[in-house]
């Protein structure tokens, strides 16, 4: 039996393991070379998560509580979509964030900032039939780290994908246009190819802004796509 | 192709709050057929240090070697109870565990069967992408014909083998190296 392996990342699109602007990774990064593993009946298939599953109001982050969450209301929407712009459907799509103020309701986050009793700054949705996603939250603020001297990560929001396969699960950070922090992160900046870099980078778009309630800004996911198939002549490609 | 795959960025240190609503360390649930074992081990960094802000997630087949998957071909029942992915934290030793039942074996390359293995991605502040990697089972004859393990140098292949815990029925350990010496095997994948 022939696999319809999933591509692997063009050169220079994804981050290498050690990047030591990124302090944390000089101490986690393995140092041996990894060992290539061509895509087997393991790879190709991964975890798929149903509907019941998924508790509703994971999607609206702004009522997950009794009031209110201080900030900027914002609404995050986009496609998960293959490098053949084929849109992956029922994939589930987990976020998580930082509050208005820059804080995280994490007990390691030691940031003087406040919490917000009305935010919990975590979601979790299916994408539809066409691959689209939609979450309601408010924009996180940015907040210090200790990289660095005078380190600050830029606003951001977590994402985390499974895809279809084991093979294309993907955890990626989405930013915002225009952020002066963007030059100076040294996370942001891991990945060589800057195109791939500013495709983190979400667009502000209009079409979603719901008037006096939201702005909208769009992000697109993409992830590994297939190989063209040996086993469609077999037959073996029926789903 | 006319779309490239987006960049993975790390998860952070924060992460749990995003990952907890789906933490799973019991795989299989009442009923599912198998032999029960319960996998424990450390996950630490170059140093030996512990990593007590790790998640480690689990993707494996049935007990009849069946991924509950639609791209699975196989002729084979997926089992009710039995989804085959486990998602699990570290402690503040960096210690993990979860319990599952033993995997049958899989097709690999070239008609052959792959030995028994789970499928392992690692999440931790500092990876700036997942580290791949499998558990294999001890006293397994087709550990010496499985494709993967025969990609990895002989003095490596260890790490990717689970050890008895002795006294403890089922009880299982394998240990998580992020780097160093004694670096646990990770795949490019």
């Amino acid at each position: 039996m022939n696999i319809r392996a999933y591509r692997r990342s063009a050169e220079g699109t994804q981050p290498k393991h050690c990047h030591p602007a990124y302090v944390s990774s000089v101490k986690r990064a393995p140092r041996k070379p990894l060992v290539y593993l061509p895509h087997t009946l393991s790879e190709i298939t991964g975890p798929t998560f149903s509907q019941e599953r998924m508790d509703v109001k994971a999607c609206d982050l702004t009522k997950q509580h009794a009031g209110s969450p201080l900030g900027e209301r914002i609404i995050v929407s986009g496609r998960v979509l293959d490098e053949d712009a084929r849109p992956v459907a029922n994939t589930l799509v987990e976020i998580w964030q930082a509050n208005a103020a820059g804080r995280y309701l994490h007990s390691g986050d030691q940031h003087n900032a406040p919490l917000d009793p009305n935010f919990t700054g975590v979601g979790h949705a299916l994408t539809d039939s066409e691959g689209r996603y939609r979450f309601v939250t408010i924009r996180p603020g940015e907040y210090p780290w200790k990289n660095h001297y005078n380190a600050w990560r830029p606003a951001h929001i977590h994402f985390s994908l499974f895809g279809p396969a084991f093979a294309t699960r993907l955890v990626t950070q989405m930013y915002f246009p225009g952020d002066p922090l963007l030059p100076f992160d040294p996370i942001f900046n891991c990945t060589d190819d800057e195109q791939a870099r500013n495709r983190l980078i979400s667009l502000f778009d209009w079409e979603t802004t719901i008037p006096a309630e939201a702005l909208g800004y769009r992000f697109d996911i993409v992830l590994n796509g297939r190989e063209a198939s040996p086993m469609e002549e077999h037959g073996h490609e029926a789903r | 192709m006319n779309l490239q795959a987006t960049t993975s960025q790390t998860v952070g240190p924060f992460f749990r709050i995003g990952f907890s609503w789906l933490y799973r360390d019991e795989l299989a649930g009442p009923g599912v057929s198998g032999e029960r074992v319960r996998i424990s081990g450390r996950l630490v960094d170059g140093d030996g240090a512990p990593v007590p802000d790790g998640i480690i997630e689990v993707w494996q087949a049935n007990s009849e070697g069946k991924y509950a998957h639609p791209e699975d071909w196989q002729d084979k029942r997926v089992e009710q109870g039995f989804s085959g992915f486990g998602r699990v934290p570290t402690d503040e030793e960096g210690r993990f565990a979860f319990s599952t039942v033993k995997p049958g074996r899989v097709p690999g390359p070239d008609g052959k069967l792959q030995a028994p293995h789970l499928e392992i991605s690692v999440f931790t502040r500092g990876l700036l992408r997942r580290l791949i990697t499998r558990v294999y089972f001890p006293d397994e004859p087709s550990n010496a014909e499985d494709f993967a393990l025969n990609l990895v140098e002989l003095e490596r292949r260890g790490t990717l083998i689970a050890k008895k815990i002795e006294g403890e029925p089922g009880g299982l350990e394998w240990n998580v190296r992020m780097q160093g010496e004694d670096e646990t095997v990770f795949f490019d994948c």
